[in-house]
């Protein structure tokens, strides 16, 4: 194609992510900023990133996301992994069709509808059951843990969709069992979406506002709740901190997966 | 097949059982309590079944779907309209983003599209709550405007219908690039040679081969951005003002501002009814990529 296209390509590119980053950057810009006012620049400082050690209120709604954020998504990788594998590989089993769609919809469900939901069922399981006696970081696990399978079970079901199948099939002549040609063979080959899936399902629980607001009590204050709370009244520079943090830590981790993924892959692809 | 016999329920039980109790089950609860009352009790809802003289007496009505009906129906105008707005956006600026990436050198693919996927990694409040910085009238952007002496007085950028739009088309751009690319990288570039040397001009090429080649990307993408923000909160409730509601905000006010959950549940059904055809849709096309 001639020159023009890719002059029209690269204008492309550079707008798309411009228009991508350029709100993040100057969020994390301003997070330096001396001024109180948001808008005016005021010097380099790093004024908000003390205010935000010496304020205990996000470090307690941290440590609770950190802790359910574990906790969902571990559950969400078992769950997930069964459901992906279950979807891919057996193509006729009664309720198949229940099971796809449910495996589909909680991916684009609203938050809201998932939210609700989920505190009814609580509270009427609550009233005829008992259970469960009080609402806060178990509630919130479950609930991230349901939304968190479903994009495990699209990523291990994509990958293996790619996955050479002979592999498993010369693993069964020799006399394996379905399970184990499943734990040894088919696992370790889909590590890559496994890893991701993890990560997903963790970022999502750690990022969730509106299902954690409802399904949550008053003992489980989450980070996105304790931000949301305060975003309300207003926008302060310690926000702006905090998000940096926030960005920085979750960037790193998964920065740090995929390099350790695609290194993984070249010794793989070397090896083989 | 045969080989895993019924230990494949093995598998299949577990996701099958969670998502049915967890997932189905409550949106069974939700159209129940969507039929009661709202009342000072805990739960605070009157019950559905009541011992009266002639045994077991339903209280059902259908009470809250005629006030929602009676009432202002602006906001699921303005959940359809402005999903189906960003939708068309994000078709319009992520189809040459795709484009350009799936032509990229192939070295450069990988990070580009990693750069595309990053941003749902981080989370969605902070990337909206970015613009609240950008757009309020004292914001960067009327600064910037005004430093350049383009603008005399801030614009109104903010708690408008154009803030919500933007929020809506800024949060879900990547849901539309990621599909838009899976089909344009699958094209079959002697296609594109094919039509060139037979002598079509670019603009051609692109209607008659690329275009229709990329339809189920379209498709994918579409659904990807229109579904959830029909029902999306946080954006309309940052970025919006009082005349941009939208069914998600209205849910939510029911719930922790009014509390009145039958409402909320009713307004939950509706959004339902309103996200059937197209999840049905989403799931008919899944079915048949697989």
């Amino acid at each position: 194609m001639s020159k023009r296209l890719t002059l029209f390509r690269a204008a492309a590119l550079a707008l798309g992510f411009g228009f991508l980053y350029l709100p993040i950057a100057l969020l994390v810009a301003y997070s330096f900023n001396a001024s109180r006012l948001v808008a005016v620049w005021g010097g380099w400082s790093l004024h908000w990133y003390g205010e935000l050690v010496r304020d205990g209120q996000f470090r307690g709604a941290a440590l609770n996301s950190l802790e359910i954020g574990v906790m969902a998504a571990s559950l969400a990788l078992v769950l997930g992994t069964c459901g992906g594998f279950a979807i891919e590989r057996f193509t006729r089993f009664r309720g198949r069709f229940v099971f796809g769609f449910m495996l589909m919809a909680p991916l684009v469900v609203p938050e809201v509808i998932l939210g609700l939901s989920l505190l009814l069922l609580f509270v009427a399981s609550q009233a005829w059951l008992g259970w469960p006696a009080s609402r806060g970081i178990l509630t919130v696990t479950i609930a991230h843990a349901t939304f968190g399978s479903c994009f495990v079970a699209v990523l291990v079901r994509a990958q293996l969709a790619g996955f050479d199948r002979n592999l498993e099939e010369a693993a069964l002549d020799l006399g394996a069992r379905p399970f184990g040609v499943l734990w040894r063979v088919t696992l370790p080959g889909i590590g890559p979406a496994l890893v991701s899936g993890w990560l997903l399902a963790f970022t999502l629980s750690l990022d969730d506002l509106v299902v954690a607001s409802f399904v949550s009590g008053p003992s489980a204050t989450t980070l996105p709740m304790a931000v949301y709370s305060s975003v309300r009244i207003g926008v302060t520079p310690e926000i702006n901190a905090l998000a940096t943090v926030f960005l920085g830590v979750v960037i790193l981790i998964v920065v740090l997966a995929f390099s350790l993924i695609a290194r993984q892959e070249r010794q793989r692809i070397a090896a083989g | 097949m045969n080989l895993w016999g019924w230990r494949r329920w093995l598998l299949i039980g577990p996701p099958f059982l969670w998502l049915l109790v967890f997932f189905l089950l409550p949106l069974g609860v939700v159209a129940a309590i969507s039929l009661s009352q709202s009342a000072d009790t805990i739960p605070p809802y009157t019950p559905l079944l009541i011992h009266g003289p002639n045994g077991l007496e339903s209280q059902a009505s259908l009470d809250n779907y005629r006030l929602i009906a009676q009432g202002d129906l602006r906001a699921y105008a303005n959940s359809l309209g402005f999903a189906a707005l960003a939708t068309v956006l994000c078709l319009l600026i992520g189809y040459p983003i795709a484009f350009a990436i799936a032509r990229a050198p192939k070295a450069w693919r990988n990070p580009l599209l990693f750069l595309v996927i990053l941003p749902f990694w981080t989370s969605l409040l902070i990337r909206v709550y970015a613009w609240i910085a950008i757009l309020q009238p004292t914001g960067l952007l009327n600064r910037a405007l005004a430093g350049l002496g383009l603008i005399d007085a801030p614009l109104l950028l903010i708690y408008n219908n154009f803030s919500v739009v933007l929020g809506l088309v800024y949060a879900y751009l990547p849901f539309m690039i990621l599909p838009l690319y899976g089909s344009l990288s699958q094209l079959d570039e002697s296609l594109v040679e094919a039509a060139a040397d037979l002598g079509a001009r670019p603009a051609r090429v692109f209607r008659d081969v690329v275009l229709p080649l990329s339809l189920p990307g379209v498709a994918a993408g579409a659904l990807l951005v229109f579904i959830p923000a029909i029902g999306e909160f946080v954006i309309p409730d940052l970025l919006g003002g009082p005349g941009t509601l939208m069914v998600g905000k209205v849910l939510w006010q029911e719930f922790f501002d009014n509390v009145d959950w039958p409402a909320a549940a009713a307004v939950a059904m509706m959004l339902v009814a309103l996200l059937t055809a197209p999840l049905l849709l989403a799931q008919r096309l899944v079915e048949r990529k697989a």
